[in-house]
């Protein structure tokens, strides 16, 4: 008979759960304020929504709890194909929000399944990597963790949202943390940083570039003997990557994509076009100054200023009313519960609560970091919600349950050994 | 190292998302200002500029409703072009400039396309108004005068200029300030305070209610109504007179201080600077360099006070005990000075004359004695000159007054360091017959008609003044400024007055004024004639003098003092002296007995003296 896991949930963890989905209703309910009463049986109410969201996941966290924990484990890939289903299911019985057919319409309520998936592939991925005969440093291995996790934002991405597909890159931490060579860190790495040289420059000027770092290298090594077959190889494959993104940025991309790099790269300054909402963003967070305008106070929230301010740009009603100090306590409560969350993923004794609590961990800071960066100007505009902060059910239940689910696990650990 | 990898990227975004909030809303206050811009609307309620009435309750100044045409650029619907052209009697080619112009400013915010529609087209246009949608006419108050007189006085109002909204924050672009006059001077009693209410916008531009329910708005305050010392009455008996001559006068009440009028002349109706025709007609105006129409001669006019300013030395004289009334001297047309017997030359009259026919029959040769014992007291001429000045001084010449005109002159009264720069002191000695045309008015000592109407004032009071000043009462209020209500003393004893108001008694009774006496007024009076030159191609050419006059009366207890100042008019008595009698028979009978005076004044123009120089011919002067 295992023990009972309810002394051992890391109650921390839990506070700093309450804390954020509390302050996160708080700034819906501000944001939405309308000039109708006080009402939360009123589910015209955009926050009257969010508080019944709120209570009904007490229902799911003591269904996680309830469950087993080696459930998870077992049933992981059940789960996953379930979640693929469900994804694949959008393209026949889906409703199309604003653009995306991302939705199951159930009576009132809409669910997104995709918030859904990110959970059941941090299940899959963990339960593969926790397998005896799984060795990430095969290749063979690396490509089937690869397919896990690829085949969800695969499905995802023509819905479209390619917000919610880029998330899946969150898996990336859990695979490094189990032993995948530092060398796709160091390639993605360089791919990145030769994505944004090669849009705010030429690619012919970055490759000419390059190609002359190589020389001067060579040169003032060439007592060395260095091997130059390699770095003619290595410049070949640059020189692809670079007028292949130079290619697919202009011809496969849509305008509105280019434009959100443009914007955040400096390229283009657009202020009532399609700059308009990192703009008002910025604005209304800007005017916050020290302390705040305070609760229910933001001149920039009340005029509706910010589009979609209670979802994907709560964080600006954060900086608005409650100023540099609510926003960077927001902050440190992120980076506080994230850091837990390794904390907790270390002191596992078996590696499929280790990968899923990485999992768990690289999700919620991808979130994090695209969502701040997007509202307060520094990253491009990808539509993520902030977890446990913005407004909508699916989003405010996926990451529920992604977290809880680890909570369970961990506390289960008292019956591991 | 595996595991440091997440923590350091988790700690390093997190530090670099709170340097972004640092840098967002502590160290750029860009953002805060433009948040404040778009979210808030500021609505101004503008209050009634204060009216203004004349010192017997009568209405000069108050407000008109005047209706601009304004345009929504994006609200705009084809509409008949040439109609509405036709109404508002603009051309096709404008009326689109103005529209292009609105896009330019903003599709969305409202632009005047015709400013200020008189009543009646206003009445017409309005009937017709929704057949142009996108256009709306605006209401706003102008000034309406209800006096065609006193220009110079009320002044006027306009737009603020750019300098004047960087320095007072009160005043936003399109906002009426006074401009001159009145209307400046007492632009903070006259505006009131405007009334601001904030609307919270939506990002449409839509109105969502009162900003913090209307906390920080206020109610716009009234302006204050302003009662002026002017006689609406006088002051327009004195424009009358002063048609087709240029110069000034002014009338002041001697026991108060009180403006009664100001005239300057050639001036303007003061409804030529209100609404569409300001701008026009103040150029008009303004370019006209020869006549000066906007230029102030009674207050900002510096002449020659010529020889009322006898008067003064006379006083002077008595009050350093260096003549008295009886001591008489010689006079052989005029008076010879210095080594080579210059002249300082004076006009056929009986003589040797004492002090009161000396001012009666205005000798010069009388007052360069009286002159030269005066800096001859004393050891230095530098000495005697500065004990001169500073009795000259104390009556109010050769500075600004310190009233509340805003405009003026310091005029000038020589001191003894002004003599030793041009003497080059102490190379070159000088003395006291260096500067003899000071005893005469002449030379050196200049003067506003506002400073001798003052001056005659002093003398009436005998031996004090009250400032003189154009406010009597703030809302009904009378003033209680003690610059305006405490008088200041002459450094005169009120003895030595006696005389000097008799020999001034005189000028009517007997001497160079008699023919100008008013029946049952005794009036005082000092003619004058100053000598002045203009430059011609570079050349000094002396022009016909100027006629200079002031007076007070009655001789007791005066009710008015004034001085007129008729420029080219010749003899004091000609032109000057007969605009002061008339103006002292209006102000203290109300009505003219001397009809051949006025007569003589309104059918006499000085229009032909004034071409003279400009004619590029040779001409004469004084006939």
């Amino acid at each position: 008979m295992p023990k009972s896991t309810i002394a051992t949930i890391d109650w921390l963890t839990v506070l700093l759960f309450i804390l954020l989905v509390g302050f996160g209703w708080g700034n819906i309910y501000s944001s939405s304020l309308e000039d109708k009463a006080f009402s939360l049986t009123d589910f015209s109410q955009v926050y009257a929504k969010q508080a019944i969201w709120i209570v009904l996941t007490l229902v799911l966290i003591i269904m996680t709890q309830a469950i087993e924990a080696k459930f998870y484990e077992q049933f992981a890939g059940l789960i996953y194909v379930i979640s693929i289903l469900s994804l694949l299911g959008l393209f026949l019985f889906g409703k199309t929000i604003s653009g995306a057919t991302s939705w199951y319409q159930f009576g009132p309520a809409s669910l997104q399944p995709s918030e859904f998936a990110k959970a059941a592939t941090a299940l899959a991925l963990a339960k593969f990597l926790s397998d005896m005969q799984t060795n990430i440093k095969y290749i063979n291995h690396q490509l089937r963790a690869f397919l896990i996790i690829a085949l969800p934002a695969l499905i995802i991405i023509p819905q479209p949202d390619p917000g919610s597909a880029l998330v899946y890159a969150a898996f990336f931490f859990p695979l490094y943390r189990e032993g995948l060579a530092a060398s796709y860190l160091i390639i993605g790495a360089s791919a990145t940083v030769l994505f944004i040289l090669t849009l705010l420059f030429k690619p012919l000027w970055v490759v000419l570039a390059i190609t002359g770092i190589i020389i001067i290298y060579l040169i003032l090594k060439r007592k060395q003997k260095p091997k130059v077959s390699r770095f003619l190889l290595a410049l070949i494959v640059i020189t692809g990557f670079c007028f292949s993104v130079n290619y697919i940025f202009n011809n496969v991309f849509e305008q509105r994509h280019r434009d959100r790099f443009n914007i955040v790269l400096g390229k283009e300054v657009d202020a009532k076009g399609i700059g308009y909402n990192t703009n008002q963003s910025q604005i209304a967070i800007g005017s916050g100054g020290w302390t705040g305008k305070g609760w229910k106070e933001g001149t920039q929230t009340k005029g509706g200023f910010v589009p979609e301010q209670h979802t994907d740009y709560i964080f600006s009603t954060v900086g608005e009313e409650w100023g540099f100090l609510g926003a960077t306590l927001i902050i440190v409560l992120f980076v506080a519960l994230l850091l837990r969350l390794i904390h907790l993923a270390e002191r596992q004794k078996t590696q499929f609560s280790r990968v899923y609590g990485y999992s768990v961990v690289g999700i919620l800071f991808i979130h994090f970091a695209i969502n701040i960066g997007m509202v307060t100007g520094l990253m491009p505009t990808i539509g993520i919600p902030l977890p446990f902060f913005s407004y909508g059910g699916s989003g405010l239940w996926g990451f529920t349950i992604l977290l809880f689910i680890f909570i369970k696990l961990d506390a289960n650990r008292v019956n591991e050994w | 190292m595996r595991k440091l990898l997440l923590y350091l990227i988790i700690v390093t975004t997190g530090l670099v998302f709170v340097g972004r909030l640092f840098y967002l809303q502590i160290y750029n206050t860009s953002f805060a200002s433009l948040s404040e811009d778009n979210a808030i609307k500021v609505i101004y309620d503008y209050p009634q500029r204060g009216s203004i009435y004349d010192r017997n309750g009568k209405l000069l100044v108050t407000n008109q409703p005047s209706y601009d045409v304004m345009v929504i650029p994006r609200e705009l619907k084809p509409f008949d072009t040439l109609e509405f052209c036709s109404i508002l009697n603009i051309t096709k080619e404008k009326l689109k400039k103005q529209l292009r112009k609105a896009r330019v400013y903003s599709p969305r915010v409202p632009s005047i396309v015709i400013p200020q529609l008189t009543k009646d087209e206003y009445a017409y246009l309005q009937e017709k108004m929704r057949k142009f949608e996108g256009f709306y006419i605006q209401k706003r108050s102008l000034r309406d005068y209800h006096t065609t007189n006193a220009a110079n006085v009320l002044g006027y109002i306009g737009e603020v200029n750019d300098a004047i909204i960087s320095k007072d924050p009160y005043y936003l672009s399109g906002d009426l300030i006074g401009i001159d006059g009145v209307e400046k001077q007492y632009e903070k009693e006259l505006r009131g305070l405007k009334g601001v209410k904030r609307i919270q916008k939506d990002r449409f531009n839509r109105d969502i209610g009162p900003y913090k329910n209307g906390r920080y708005d206020t109610l716009p305050v009234n302006g204050k109504d302003l009662t002026i010392t002017i006689d609406a009455d006088l002051q327009a008996y004195g424009q009358k007179l002063m048609i087709n001559k240029r110069g000034g006068i002014v009338a002041l009440e001697p026991s108060t201080g009180e403006i009664l009028a100001m005239v300057t002349a050639p001036t303007y109706k003061p409804e030529l600077l209100v609404g569409r025709k300001r701008s026009p007609n103040f150029t008009k105006l303004y370019y006209d360099t020869i006549a000066k129409p906007l230029f102030d001669r009674g207050v900002k006019g510096e002449y020659p006070p010529g020889s009322p300013f006898k008067t003064i030395n006379a006083l002077i004289g008595l009050q350093e005990g260096i003549v008295d009334t009886k001591e008489s001297f010689s006079c052989r047309m005029g008076y010879y000075y210095g080594k080579k017997g210059t002249k300082l030359g004076c006009h056929s009259h009986r003589g040797p004359l004492n002090m009161i026919p000396g001012i009666a029959n205005s000798c010069n040769a009388y007052f360069a004695n009286v002159y030269r014992r005066i800096i001859e007291k004393y050891d230095t001429p530098q000495e005697g000159v500065e004990t001169w000045r500073k009795h000259v001084q104390s009556f109010g010449l050769g500075n600004y007054l310190g009233n509340d005109l805003a405009a003026g002159s310091r005029g000038k009264v020589p001191t003894a360091e002004y003599y030793n720069k041009i003497y080059n002191y102490p190379t070159y000695k000088w003395y006291s017959t260096a500067t003899i045309s000071n005893a005469i008015g002449q030379g050196e000592v200049l003067a506003t008609p506002i400073q001798l109407a003052n001056m005659t004032a002093a003398i009436g009071n005998k031996g004090h003044f009250y400032t003189p000043h154009i406010i009597k009462a703030i809302d009904g209020k009378p003033i209680e400024n003690e610059n305006y209500t405490i008088p200041k003393q002459t450094t005169i004893e009120k003895e030595h007055f006696e005389p000097v108001v008799e020999g001034m008694h005189q000028v009517y009774t007997n001497g160079t004024a008699s023919f100008l006496q008013v029946k049952g007024i005794d009036i005082c009076g000092k003619t004058g004639t100053a000598e002045n030159f203009t430059r011609i191609n570079g050349e000094k050419v002396q022009l016909t003098d100027h006629s200079v006059f002031v007076a007070f009366a009655p001789k007791n207890n005066p009710k008015i003092a004034l001085a007129v100042f008729v420029e080219n008019g010749y003899w004091g008595a000609r032109y000057a002296g007969r605009i002061a009698s008339l103006m002292i028979e209006k102000h203290i009978n109300g009505e003219i007995s001397r009809t051949d005076l006025e007569d003589w004044v309104l059918t006499h123009s000085l229009e032909e003296e004034y071409a003279k120089p400009y004619s590029g011919e040779p001409f004469k002067i004084n006939q």
